[in-house]
């Protein structure tokens, strides 16, 4: 017991550590000191002695604050979306944007766009509500399909693939079509933290809390799962209420975060399955020390997005994907 | 005697065909009713029914005088434990953290796990001999060690009634009369109702007390193991000849195939 909070305090300082020294790494570097003196100095009721320029203070605080900002929360959504789609659909390979879940909000968000008055704040408020309606109807789509034979891992994911790619073209239709009006292709297809500010961070903040602590409310219910779902009913559970309510619940996490940062691949698929070797199966643990690690991992990922090529950003979704693609290829090669 | 479970006139169908047809029968409490049959004759079903997994088309369950209907699934998961057949797990869990998960149907949501449930537990673990084993992962022990944290976990959940889906198929010999054996020390101490589906009628016939015989979905027999087993309706239940004796130390029918002329 002690061992597993144990790495949740473990992960938390990995976290803080990633976000001091991805916050000085840039096309202007910062030292780390300097970066932990700047943030402690934001903080009210401190004076720490200035020993920085006032560039260095804007850089970090104007500039890379709200994105690494952004990167936890969208980080921690699409990881916990991962760990809840894996635990719920009885299924190692399960991740939002595998089974078509990610290009379904993204048509969804991108229909929003087109068709409704996006100037308007409560059409931007509701943005991430058309792009769960595209998440769900995607995920029912993938379920119809998959039907026949779903107690097979690999034609969910099948079903995933053949939906994700449907809609790809659906959404790259709409960019198409659109002239300016929705931002570039590659935005959508690969994601992007760049241009951002707090705004976006307060407001997803919301679907992050709301729905990581209705899924990790029922983290006992997904660890019985894994018994399969016979032997959970059996147990006293209502199998297919928890299950709707997690998979609406990860999927709402995932559209949330495609509404504002595009589609960004394969967090939900490497995060869990890391995370699982460190701490075991238990989802009292997993679900939060994933949140925390899907954090490290976007972090990363967009710190070499933005500096690996200098003054140039590489889409974060060819990172993760060079990433994720292979690790993919791994579990299926080991698991299935 | 006085039954745990009523069926009245059950019928089940599965896609238009029956599986169950206009089942009558009581199972006795505090006995081990074996319910043997040939392949496709509905055994499992029946255990699926008498669960609630599946809902007759026709036909009442009353589990302790009160029809199956009107229990919510917790309830009915504070009186029967229910073994499948197959029981691995997804995930690599701890043998531990698998009985843990019996204590579901008792445990509020979200609430740890008390004194008494680690207590409930540690004695499951100790009854099946898992101590030792306790924090190994499930997957990779052999299947007679696999069958034994089920059936500690069942444990665990405190049934009054215990339901096995064929137990001992897939286990040697030497397993399974083990798991026979520590199914028949649980009986004993606890007087809990054990209903099970049985492949092998020799160890049915010296561990079970009351048998039901089923066939095309239909009971032939229905009764105490030395009034059910004769070789007349063995051989024609099972479409093969057998020839029946007399185990050399308890006396129960056991039977051997024979070639037929």
């Amino acid at each position: 017991m002690k061992k597993k909070n144990y790495h949740l305090l473990l992960m938390g300082l990995i976290l803080l550590g990633s976000i001091l020294m991805t916050l000085s790494i840039g096309s202007v570097q910062v030292p780390v000191g300097i970066t932990f003196r700047i943030l402690l100095n934001q903080l009210p009721l401190l004076e720490i002695e200035q020993d920085w320029s006032t560039t260095q203070e804007s850089i970090i605080v104007a500039l890379r604050l709200p994105r690494v900002f952004l990167a936890v929360i969208v980080g921690a959504m699409l990881a916990t979306a991962g760990v809840a789609f894996q635990g719920v659909l009885r299924n190692p390979l399960a991740d939002p944007y595998i089974l078509g879940i990610s290009s379904g909000a993204a048509v969804g968000a991108a229909g929003a766009i087109l068709f409704v008055n996006t100037a308007n704040i409560l059409a931007k408020i509701a943005l991430p509500l058309f792009a769960f309606l595209g998440a769900i109807l995607s995920l029912l789509m993938v379920f119809a399909l998959a039907w026949r034979r779903n107690r097979e891992a690999v034609s969910l994911i099948l079903a995933g693939v053949v939906i994700q790619s449907f809609l790809g073209a659906i959404l790259a239709f709409a960019v198409t079509i659109s002239g300016t009006k929705l931002r570039t292709i590659v935005f959508w297809m690969m994601g992007s933290l760049a241009g951002n500010d707090w705004s976006n961070i307060l407001f997803l903040m919301p679907y992050l809390i709301i729905c990581f602590t209705l899924i990790y409310a029922f983290y006992r219910n997904l660890n019985i799962l894994s018994l399969g779902e016979q032997a959970a009913h059996h147990l006293g559970m209502n199998v297919e209420r928890i299950k709707i309510l997690v998979l609406l619940a990860a999927s709402l996490l995932t559209a949330a975060a495609v509404s504002v940062v595009g589609i960004i691949g394969f967090v939900g698929l490497i995060v869990p399955h890391i995370v699982r070797l460190i701490t075991g199966p238990d989802h009292r643990i997993l679900i939060p020390v994933s949140c925390l690690a899907g954090s490290v991992f976007l972090l990363w990922s967009d710190t070499l997005a933005r500096t690996l090529i200098p003054a140039m950003e590489i889409p974060i979704g060819v990172i993760t994907a060079l990433a994720g693609a292979p690790f993919f290829g791994y579990l299926l090669k080991k698991r299935i | 005697m006085s039954s745990v479970f009523e069926l009245q006139n059950v019928s089940y169908k599965y896609d238009e065909s029956p599986i169950l047809q206009n089942i009558s029968l009581q199972i006795p409490k505090t006995l081990i009713t074996g319910i043997l049959g040939p392949n496709g004759s509905g055994k499992t079903t029946m255990l699926k029914v008498l669960s609630g997994i599946y809902k007759p088309n026709d036909g009442h369950v009353r589990l302790n005088n009160k029809p199956l209907e009107e229990y919510s699934r917790p309830e009915i998961a504070r009186q029967i434990a229910f073994l499948e057949q197959n029981n691995s797990t997804l995930l690599p869990f701890t043998v531990r953290e698998v009985v843990e998960m019996g204590r579901y149907p008792w445990l509020k949501p979200l609430a740890a796990l008390s004194t008494k449930d680690r207590e409930i537990i540690d004695y499951a673990l100790q009854c099946f001999n898992l101590i030792d084993k306790q924090n190994q992962i499930v997957e990779t022990l052999s299947g007679g060690e696999r069958q034994l944290v089920s059936l500690a976990r069942a444990m665990a959940q405190e049934p009054k009634i215990l339901i096995l889906d064929e137990p001992t198929t897939y286990l040697d010999i030497g397993h399974q009369s083990m798991v026979m054996e520590y199914l028949r020390k649980w009986h004993e101490k606890y007087g809990t109702t054990i209903l099970m589906v049985m492949h092998d009628l020799n160890l049915s016939s010296q561990y079970c007390d009351h048998l039901i015989i089923l066939e095309q979905g239909k009971t032939v027999a229905v009764g105490g193991n030395k009034e059910v087993l004769n070789e007349e309706l063995i051989s024609r239940t099972y479409k093969a000849s057998f020839s029946m004796i007399k185990h050399p130390v308890s006396g129960v029918p056991q039977f051997l195939p024979r070639f037929t002329d």
